[in-house]
């Protein structure tokens, strides 16, 4: 157990540096200049190479990036280049939102995707199943910007239920976090479908059934039980969906995240702010995929970790 | 025995009739009936066996008494099934008919390995069919639980309580099947091929441990099986089934010894039986197809930080053994002893170390690209024939595919190789356009067949290639390979837990046990005169076909179980072999 968890610990640390050696050589890249950007337009090209040099933005790239890298060892993100400010201040005033927008997110998709999968598969063939199934491939299929919209214009326009955009209250927090919720929703829908449709078909259900046990009882204790394990590695993967739709949603709904933070660092190529966030959401994603492991053996006794 | 005991007894009680039972399952041709008109009634305290081939009623039969037919494919078109006290279970509502299973029949099944819910402990499965039932309180659950463990003999009961499935043998989850259909004590047991899935030694336990607690509390068995011998050793009446339809019903003993139809007696006829083949002409042992020497195949299992080969499973060590051109040679032992292995070694399946020479030519230590041509000489016939053809590709491709990739012929060369193929296996040659699921057991084995002679091969390795067909057919398989050796001059290794088919099939015997050979000798010599305690144990396990013979106990196993698995550097202790006749060969006792 011990041993698979530094093993584990030791690959995510692996493979938050590759992402951070892309995510840098990618930003160098950019046919942008981001000390012009903080210059202005009418900033003389002396102005201009002082600040480059200020920020060490004229040193060769691997300087740049070692440079990068000890102050990550030591909790540096950098400075952003605009605001003037720690970016780790910024990314840690922002993470609340995110996290409550991520956990609401999660509990709506799992609550609508694995009821609507289950409530599917029971109904196999029926037309409630045909009706689900076309809803959840349309929430797949749709783009979480055009979703958001149309939420807004109906529930927050139309209807005036929920506030138009912010922060602050519950009200606040549906409409983004059904929008991000219901893409998850087809997608755990679906899994959950065709995994109770397998585990329906098991021998073990048929014994079930032998015992002379209710529907109700071989449903929860025998069925949903086993049709669940293939959806927990299913939400480690599901975060890292998450996380590219939140610089999204964000923006639609207004909402003082992470995401909406990244949104503004880019158009202004901020480059140190989207340095942050890019590392921040990868270890949510490696973090979430390492739990989702770690939670599988509590679930299925015939996982072991090695 | 009980045949005896029942005569004697008062006037037999029903306490289950069935009458006039027909079943229908829905398929894209319409429906289709898969039981026909049957009838029958079930005598307190007897075992009444359904027996026949795949395809004959016999499970279905068992479902529709239960109610689990699977929905809504297959429903029950006719007839009634009446409990003695009156209550019809044909159309019985789901309500009703959960107050019958498990407190008046229970039933158990073919696959232990899947019919226990692997997330939940050995103890919650079985406390809970009896809070259902209400047949004691949630506090005895647990007390109530181990005591049924303890009743179906399974070691360290306690321990199971707390276990998941995947933790315990094939022949202890079956154990616990037992114990999860006895727990309400029902009237009826209905066992649906209950040791099919398991070695021939755990079946004979399993069996033994049946006929102990009917015994004990006058249950009344219906068992539902292929098996003959088993059929032989457990019932007191036989119902014959084929298509749905009943063939023949009669008392064990009077069906085994004068059966009345013909279909009864071709299915007695095609059993196979120890000691009853006839001779084999001596094989020219001149050079040998197959030479093996000092095989071993080792797979590594990790752990620890880096992940490094902590341990090895020894699945074989140190094997040898020749084949010469003509001659089959039998390699038996339990599930997990390593005879598979030592077939997918020789054909480089699996890594493995030693000497493996094929007509001659040494595989060790060639590329993938030297060995190929060697490859040819040497195919394999797999159990599953469903599953080890392509579902979507037709036969007569499949057939011509280790032509094509070989590139030994094209065009219309290959059109008439396969054709030739086809009518050698015994399938017209128009049928190659089909696909597997249209053909039956036998004849995708056939195909198989056919593919691996494709090659014109020296050696093939049938892995258990007869187990999963019907014995009519079985027979006639076997009756191909004869052949098809005969005239090619094939070398055989052929692995089978099945003892009866290898007294048939074999020149030489090779019994192995924890990845090595314990005994190795003729047929005879190994089969008529065994010698080890392990190739004697195994001997009488076999369920003889015959309800007159009553097979002695099955021998205890001398010593403990043992594990193929070392720790890194740590070897397997081999065991000396010692010649105690021409070619007879035994393990040390001591080991």
């Amino acid at each position: 157990m011990w041993a698979y968890l530094i093993r584990r610990i030791g690959e995510s640390l692996l493979i938050l540096l590759g992402i951070s050696l892309v995510t840098f050589v990618l930003l160098y890249l950019v046919p942008a200049d981001p000390a012009r950007q903080i210059a202005g337009r009418s900033a003389t090209a002396e102005t201009v190479a002082n600040i480059r040099a200020q920020l060490g933005l004229d040193q060769p790239f691997h300087i740049q990036y070692i440079r990068y890298l000890g102050n990550l060892l030591h909790g540096d993100l950098g400075r952003s280049y605009l605001q003037r400010t720690e970016v780790a201040e910024l990314i840690e005033a922002r993470m609340p939102a995110t996290l409550l927008l991520m956990l609401a997110a999660i509990v709506v998709e799992l609550i609508l995707g694995l009821t609507i999968g289950a409530v599917a598969a029971l109904k196999r063939n029926s037309a409630l199943d045909q009706t689900l199934m076309v809803f959840s491939f349309v929430t797949i299929s749709a783009p979480q910007f055009v979703v958001g919209i149309l939420l807004l214009y109906v529930f927050a326009v139309q209807l005036q239920w929920f506030p138009i955009g912010g922060y602050g209250t519950f009200a606040h927090l549906v409409l983004p976090a059904v929008t991000i919720g219901l893409l998850g929703t087809g997608w755990y829908s679906r899994m959950m479908r065709s995994s109770m449709i397998d585990v329906l078909a098991q021998d073990y259900v048929r014994t079930a059934r032998a015992k002379g046990l209710g529907r109700l009882r071989i449903i929860l204790r025998h069925v949903a039980p086993n049709a669940i394990l293939p959806i927990i590695a299913m939400i480690g993967i599901d975060i890292g969906l998450f996380m590219s739709g939140i610089v999204v949603v964000e923006s639609v709904f207004g909402w003082p995240g992470i995401g909406q933070l990244a949104w503004q660092a880019i158009q202004r190529i901020d480059i140190p702010i989207i340095m942050g966030v890019t590392l921040v959401s990868a270890c949510f994603i490696v973090l979430g995929n390492l739990i989702a492991d770690l939670v599988a053996p509590l679930v299925d006794p015939r996982i072991k970790l090695k | 025995m009980t045949a005896e005991e029942n005569s004697g007894r008062a006037a037999p009680r029903p306490v289950l009739t069935v009458s006039g039972l027909s079943v229908q399952v829905a398929t894209p041709e319409g429906a289709k009936t898969v039981v026909e008109d049957l009838s029958f009634t079930l005598n307190h305290g007897e075992t009444l066996c359904l027996a026949g081939e795949s395809g004959s009623g016999k499970s279905m039969t068992a479902l529709a008494i239960m109610g689990l037919l699977p929905y809504p494919m297959a429903r029950i078109s006719a007839g009634s099934i009446r409990l003695a006290d009156g209550t019809e279970l044909a159309g019985a509502s789901e309500r009703a008919l959960r107050k019958v299973r498990a407190m008046r029949i229970s039933m158990i099944f073919q696959e232990p390995m899947t019919s226990l819910n692997p997330v939940m402990t050995i103890g919650r499965q079985l406390s809970e069919v009896l809070l259902e039932h209400k047949v004691c309180t949630r506090a005895e659950a647990p007390g109530r639980a181990l005591e049924l463990l303890r009743d179906v003999q399974i070691t360290e009961a306690e321990k199971r309580l707390g276990q998941y499935p995947h933790e315990l043998s094939g022949g202890m989850r079956q154990r616990v099947m037992i114990a999860i259909a006895l727990a309400c004590s029902p009237e009826i047991l209905i066992a649906d091929e209950p040791t099919t899935a398991l070695d021939v030694t755990v079946q004979a336990e399993v069996l033994e441990l049946i006929r102990a607690l009917q015994r004990e509390h006058g249950t009344t068995v219906l068992m539902i099986t292929h098996d003959m011998g088993v059929v032989a050793e457990m019932a007191d009446r036989v119902i014959v089934l084929r298509n749905g339809r009943q063939e023949e019903a009669a008392p064990v003993r009077t069906l085994f010894a004068a059966p009345e139809t013909p279909y009864a007696r071709e299915l007695l006829d095609a059993v196979p039986r120890i000691g009853e083949a006839p001779a084999r002409p001596a094989p020219d042992r001149v050079r040998h197809t197959v030479d093996v020497e000092d095989l071993s195949v080792r797979f590594p299992m990790r752990g620890g930080i880096l992940n490094r080969v902590t341990a090895q499973l020894h699945a074989v060590e140190g094997v040898d053994f020749r084949i010469a051109p003509g001659e089959t040679l039998a390699l038996v032992g339990e599930s997990g002893c390593g005879k598979s292995t030592i077939g997918k070694a020789l054909l480089s399946l699996v890594p493995w170390q030693g000497s493996i020479r094929i007509d001659g030519q040494q595989m060790a230590g060639l590329s993938p690209r030297a060995l190929k041509p060697i490859r040819r000489n040497v195919q394999m016939v797999f159990q599953d024939p469903g599953a080890s053809l392509d579902a979507r590709m037709t036969v007569g491709k499949q057939v011509a595919e280790p032509l094509v990739v070989h590139g030994l012929a094209s065009g219309s060369e290959l059109q008439d190789r396969v054709e030739w193929l086809f009518r050698r296996v015994g399938l017209p040659p128009d049928h190659m356009d089909r696909f597997p699921h249209e053909f039956s057991g036998g004849q995708r084995q056939r195909i198989c067949i056919a593919r691996a002679l494709a090659l014109r091969p020296k050696a093939i390795v049938a892995d258990e290639s007869v187990s999963a067909l019907d014995v009519s057919v079985q027979a006639r398989v076997l009756d191909l390979l004869r052949e098809l050796q005969e005239e090619e001059g094939l070398a055989y290794l052929f692995i089978s837990h099945d003892m009866a088919v290898i007294d048939q099939v074999a020149d030489r015997v090779a019994v192995m046990n924890l990845g090595q050979i314990v005994e190795t000798g003729s047929r005879d010599q190994v089969l008529r005169d065994p010698q080890h305690s392990y190739t004697r144990r195994l001997l009488s396990a076999v369920p003889i076909p015959d309800p007159t013979h009553l097979r002695p106990p099955v021998l205890p196993r001398e010593g403990p179980v043992g594990s193929p698995v070392r720790p890194l550097g740590e070897d397997v202790t081999r065991f000396a072999m010692q010649e105690i006749a021409p070619g007879h060969w035994v393990a040390d006792r001591a080991a």
